[in-house]
């Protein structure tokens, strides 16, 4: 295959993001606008001005009209997706560092860091119908996680958000009364901070990577733990293909110490490996520095990756691809 | 009239032409495009002059067919048509901000299943896989993984397979645990015997010595034993220090429990390009006497 490359953003990309037919592609970076395109040419459709920072996760709802988007500028904003004017700001006294919408799109979870005093905590915001009516009133905020909380997703019917974070724990909150229900066990569970987590496409298992060098397959409901993917290198991004049993997990070492080593310790390809069998099926090479974001589109024929070199790459699956054998 | 085409020079063939063209251009009526129609039929209409000096209409009809048509929902397609935003709004074309790579990407398929093998390198495993690699573990031999002072291993190491021959009191930054607790005479310790004085050294150039010169003033004995281990096991090693510098003096032995692990570390090694130096591997001479 021959990948598309994306260059529209100045500086590592964070976040990546289909919209739910698969058409449009969401792009956060560490500069200041996050960028939406074509996912089948890789076409630029526009960027979202407004935020002051980078800009660390977004969400689009389902029917592609609405954007949120969470930034280190302290706020998260809700954008029109056609147009790319933003709606409405909500504001926080740290940056925020993940969000996304529930099942229907009425509410959002956003994640804050800890800073100056603060710790970090779970936001949960009404999303209204017409962004006039929107408030900034938090439904619901938890605490207690230390550290960052790199990502925080729906559970089945909204009940519940997972949450996992800099804490290498993963747990799931009742999303109505904001109590702990499940922690994952310290045996099991990670061993470093976890930095991604994907939800399967039907929502019944999700993977988390993990700066431990491995990726691990979790039931959503029971919360115990599925498949471990061991790699050789930290993971920074895994997504999941909603058409084969396949996982990508995407990483490399740390940005800070590329330049020391030789650029073929770096280990900057996606790696594929298959989900039951925990093997691995293949890398994809290309980025010149570790994969930050990595989505596979609704289709299951195509996966996005963002590096540290500010690229965003669009693979388009060969047909051999699909009849892949281990 | 006549004097103006006097003093103009014949219009060569090629601004002829040129001013023809345009002149007559102008004339045209202008192109025209229909379509496409709900059949995906597109009509581009255009006029041109023939050789002749004759008004042409030529009318090219194509026919325009989606292939993603059947793949996109109504919605998307619907937002093909939306009007950019942004930064994107003065893109021009020259931006090339999406571009096709000119490489082709592979799924690159893993090599064996080898490569799981070494992974799972237990900490007792202290054999590393032969060939020198820039980064290798000195305490559990792995490879690539680590240096040895950031081994996590460094506490489970066992122990007794390091330096059986090293006394426990001589200082080993290299290869902590590496003294054994049971306690040694000193004058059963090897590195009493070294400091004896030669001829009782002498004595432990057993069987199965070989010597090793050339060797860069930064090799030391743990150097010696993870170049040599993966031969066969070693009983001893030994690199000769100048006792008044703290340096190497560029020679050392290395005692192999097999013969034949020694002669192939010596087919292996002798002539093997080690820290910028090559290395002279040999038989111990010494042994003859």
């Amino acid at each position: 295959m021959r990948p598309i490359l994306m260059k529209g953003h100045e500086r590592p990309l964070t976040f990546l993001k289909y919209n739910r037919d698969g058409d449009l592609l969401f792009s956060c970076a560490k500069d200041h606008n996050p960028t939406v395109w074509f996912a089948d040419n890789g076409e630029r459709l526009g960027t979202y001005r407004g935020h002051n920072g980078a800009v660390w996760c977004c969400d689009v709802s389902r029917d592609s009209s609405l954007l949120i988007t969470g930034s280190a500028d302290q706020s998260a904003k809700l954008w029109s997706v056609q147009t790319g004017s933003p709606l409405f700001t909500f504001n926080f006294e740290s940056p925020t560092r993940s969000v996304d919408f529930s099942v229907g799109d009425k509410l959002a979870v956003i994640t804050t860091d800890p800073f100056m005093g603060s710790s970090s905590a779970i936001h949960v915001k009404r999303i209204a119908q017409d962004p006039n009516d929107q408030d900034a009133e938090s439904v619901l905020v938890l605490k207690g996680p230390q550290g960052r909380i790199n990502r925080a997703v729906w559970g089945p019917l909204n009940r519940t958000i997972i949450s996992a974070g800099e804490d290498s724990v993963i747990r799931i909150w009742d999303s109505e009364t904001g109590k702990l229900l499940k922690e994952s066990e310290k045996e099991i569970g990670h061993k470093k901070a976890i930095t991604s987590l994907a939800k399967s496409i039907d929502g019944s298992h999700f993977l988390t990577g993990s700066l431990d060098k491995s990726a691990k397959l979790w039931d959503t409901r029971t919360l115990t733990l599925l498949k471990t993917y061991a790699t050789e290198r930290p993971v920074n991004a895994v997504t999941m293909s909603p058409l084969l049993d396949h996982v990508v997990l995407g990483g490399g070492q740390d940005a800070s110490s590329v330049t020391t080593t030789d650029h073929r310790a770096g280990k900057f390809e996606a790696k594929f490996y298959d989900k039951i069998l925990q093997e691995e099926i293949g890398g994809v090479k290309g980025h010149f520095g570790p994969i930050n974001a990595l989505a596979f589109n609704p289709d299951g024929r195509s996966f996005a990756s963002g590096g540290e070199d500010g690229y965003v790459r669009l693979h388009h699956m060969d047909a051999d691809y699909f009849n892949i054998k281990l | 009239m006549v004097a103006d085409a006097a003093a103009q020079p014949k219009p060569r063939w090629w601004e002829l032409d040129d001013d023809d063209g345009e002149d007559l251009d102008f004339l045209l009526p202008p192109k025209q495009v229909i379509g496409p129609d709900q059949n995906g039929i597109k009509k581009v209409i255009e006029y041109k002059f023939n050789e002749e000096g004759n008004k042409v209409k030529i009318t090219t009809t194509t026919k325009v067919r989606k292939l993603a048509n059947a793949r996109l929902s109504k919605r998307a397609v619907e937002r093909r048509s939306w009007s950019k935003f942004g930064d994107a709004v003065h893109e021009d074309v020259g931006a090339r901000l999406t571009m096709v790579s000119t490489e082709e990407i592979l799924l690159e398929r893993p090599r064996a299943p080898g490569s799981k093998q070494e992974e799972s390198n237990a900490p007792g495993d202290l054999l590393p896989k032969g060939g020198a690699v820039l980064m290798v573990c000195r305490t559990c031999g792995k490879k690539g993984d680590h240096w040895t002072s950031r081994c996590p291993y460094k506490d489970l190491a066992n122990p007794s397979d390091v330096f059986v021959d090293k006394p426990p009191t001589e200082a080993q930054p290299q290869a902590p645990g590496g003294g054994k607790s049971s306690y040694v005479p000193p004058g059963m310790r090897a590195g009493a015997a070294e400091r004896g004085g030669t001829d009782m050294g002498r004595r432990r150039h057993e069987e199965n010595s070989v010597r090793v010169t050339n060797l860069s003033e930064d090799t030391r004995e743990p150097d010696l034993l993870e170049l040599f281990r993966p031969f066969g096991p070693v009983s001893r090693t030994y690199v000769a220090i100048d006792q008044k510098t703290g340096y190497s003096r560029g020679f050392g032995f290395v005692n192999f429990v097999s013969r034949e692990d020694a002669e192939r570390a010596i087919s292996k090694l002798n002539g093997y390009g080690y820290d910028n130096l090559i290395l002279r591997v040999e038989w111990a001479a010494p042994r003859a006497n």
